[in-house]
């Protein structure tokens, strides 16, 4: 394995981070600040408890994950599709590197930054909402898996993608819909029965209600199920990455 | 030895019908310099990518350093070092961290001094902290040349690397190229200015249509190929030619002030002491003499137009 060319991939990445700290941060610390005082202050006053959770706290894992989704999907695709834009991506692609070494750099910057923030947000939230959190482990694990695992669609976008328009195409109309709709601010049980059905079809519930579970010890699917889900969808990414190394697809000619 | 870059019946193809390599086979010779000359859309810059690793092969085989690129890539990629046509760079790094960055992709521990050392080499040590934006395209192209030097690699591809840059430039280039072949590296330059092949390299080959027209020693291909031209200019002019010249290839020019005489310099009597013989019997007095030769630009388009006919 070239070791070497991981961890210049990585730390010129996470270089980047660094040196646009305070708009990668500020930016999802800000709009978090905004979902607690409209969410959490003005609307959660007048909610009951949910699952026997305060409204303002019950919001939290699902803000941090819809903030981790969005952040990891935008950080990977842009990792790799600026190279691509710019021509320097001749680089890695002549460099003697395997296709999951290069995957490895990009996502693994990705996945780091998109963690930072999700941390960031959580502790921020401690400054609006007493937040508890049953089982910080695991917690921990279901953050890194949801930010590989969206790291590795961002980086497929990311090769997709021919223009910036396309790059923010799918997480605009498929992406935003999909983690809205994933229980983020409720608990699927509040829905009518027959969206209760469809909402099972959408990845993203059985993320966020893991991550949840991590928190609250409740969940609206099984934990098992939810992991699960997670393998399910890496696994369909890697398959697809796989697949666009070996025909070259939208790299080489 | 065998050639340090081997490539055998290449073929590339694309899906929508069209060759861009047509059968193409060259070996280069581990430490010379081979200039690829070829109008554009010859085939250089895919024939360079296939052995960089950049383009998928059709069919046939390319070896490096005795490995096969698609097989053994790893070790063949660790060996070369690219310059691209396209200034490429992020435009928010700085020199140093750039030509860090591509040190790691081949795979070399970082080494502070020895990335400073190519810099200066190239005039781009007090630039190190700047930024790409902030740098002019010769700069710029200094950076690429330093990013593929980052890990000192046996052989140099430059992709058209003297395109828009000034004389100052040139100079350091050829200057840094002229070392490099001291050290043993193998350079593969595709240019258009011919008189910079004609300059620096020691073999020369032409490509077009995705086809090798002809690879040979630079020398050579001149003796080969070059026809001479001997000018004569007279004292006073003549209006006809002498019958005793009527079966020379021998041309009247500047309204009888001078004579044109081509002449093969490969052949075994050039016939320029029977000319001159046959001129002082006629009686005509020479002012001066001049030869020519053929410069690899003749010689270039020549092929090139032959081909294309």
């Amino acid at each position: 394995m070239n070791l070497y060319a991981v961890r210049a991939i990585y730390s010129f990445e996470m270089a980047r981070t660094f040196r646009t700290m305070l708009q990668s941060i500020a930016s999802p610390v800000i709009s978090t600040a905004l979902y607690f005082v409209v969410f959490g202050s003005a609307i959660g006053s007048r909610m009951t408890m949910i699952d026997g959770v305060p409204y303002g706290v019950f919001i939290v894992p699902g803000l941090i994950m819809l903030t981790v989704m969005m952040q990891s999907v935008a950080n990977a695709s842009f990792g790799i599709y600026f190279p691509k834009f710019l021509g320097t991506i001749y680089e890695p692609l002549s460099a003697p590197i395997s296709p999951w070494e290069i995957v490895i750099g990009y996502v693994g910057a990705a996945t780091t930054k998109s963690i930072m923030i999700g941390l960031i947000i959580l502790a921020v939230s401690f400054l609006f909402v007493p937040v508890t959190i049953a089982h910080p482990v695991l917690m921990l694990c279901f953050l890194t898996l949801t930010a590989i695992s969206f790291s590795l669609l961002g980086f497929i976008l990311g090769i997709w993608a021919r223009s910036f328009e396309q790059l923010n195409l799918v997480p605009m109309l498929i992406l935003t819909p999909l983690v809205f709709l994933g229980g983020s601010f409720y608990s699927i049980d509040m829905l009518p029965p027959v969206w209760q059905t469809v909402t099972l079809f959408n990845p993203a519930v059985y993320l966020i209600s893991g991550f949840r579970w991590a928190f609250f010890d409740t969940a609206d699917v099984s934990i098992a199920l939810s992991l699960l889900a997670i393998g399910v969808f890496s696994a369909i990414c890697f398959a697809v990455i796989s697949w666009m190394f070996a025909t070259g697809y939208r790299l080489k000619n | 030895m065998p050639p340090i870059i081997d490539v055998q019946h290449l073929i590339k193809s694309y899906a929508g019908g069209g060759f861009a390599l047509d059968d193409v086979s060259v070996e280069i010779e581990s430490g010379e310099i081979l200039a690829l000359l070829g109008p554009n859309g010859a085939g250089k810059t895919t024939l360079i990518s296939i052995i960089c690793g950049l383009t998928r092969i059709t069919e046939g085989t390319v070896s490096v350093g005795g490995f096969d690129v698609v097989k053994d890539y790893r070790k063949t990629r660790a060996l070369i070092g690219l310059v691209p046509q396209e200034l490429m760079l992020e435009p928010f790094e700085t020199v140093f961290e750039t030509v860090s960055l591509s040190r790691g992709l081949f795979g070399c521990k970082p080494n502070k001094s020895y990335i400073e050392s190519v810099l200066s080499q190239l005039s781009l040590l007090d630039k190190k902290d700047a930024q790409m934006k902030e740098l002019s395209g010769g700069m710029k192209r200094r950076v690429l040349i330093a990013k593929a030097l980052s890990h000192e690699p046996k052989i140099l591809f430059l992709d058209e690397p003297t395109a828009g840059v000034d004389v100052e430039l040139r100079r350091d280039m050829w200057n840094v190229v002229t070392e490099l072949k001291q050290r043993g590296v193998t350079i593969v330059l595709t240019t258009h200015y011919i008189e910079e092949a004609e300059e620096i390299a020691d073999r020369v080959a032409v490509i077009n249509g995705g086809k090798i027209l002809l690879i040979e020693e630079k020398d050579k291909l001149m003796k080969r190929l070059g026809t001479k031209q001997l000018r004569i200019e007279l004292q006073a002019p003549i209006t006809t030619l002498p019958d005793s010249l009527s079966d020379v290839d021998v041309q009247r020019a500047d309204d009888g002030m001078s004579l044109i005489y081509h002449y093969d310099v490969k052949a075994e009597r050039t016939g320029i002491t029977s000319l001159l013989s046959k001129l002082a019997s006629e009686g005509i007095v020479l002012r001066d003499l001049q030869t020519y030769q053929s410069s690899l630009e003749d010689i270039f388009v020549g092929l090139v137009t032959e081909e294309n006919k």
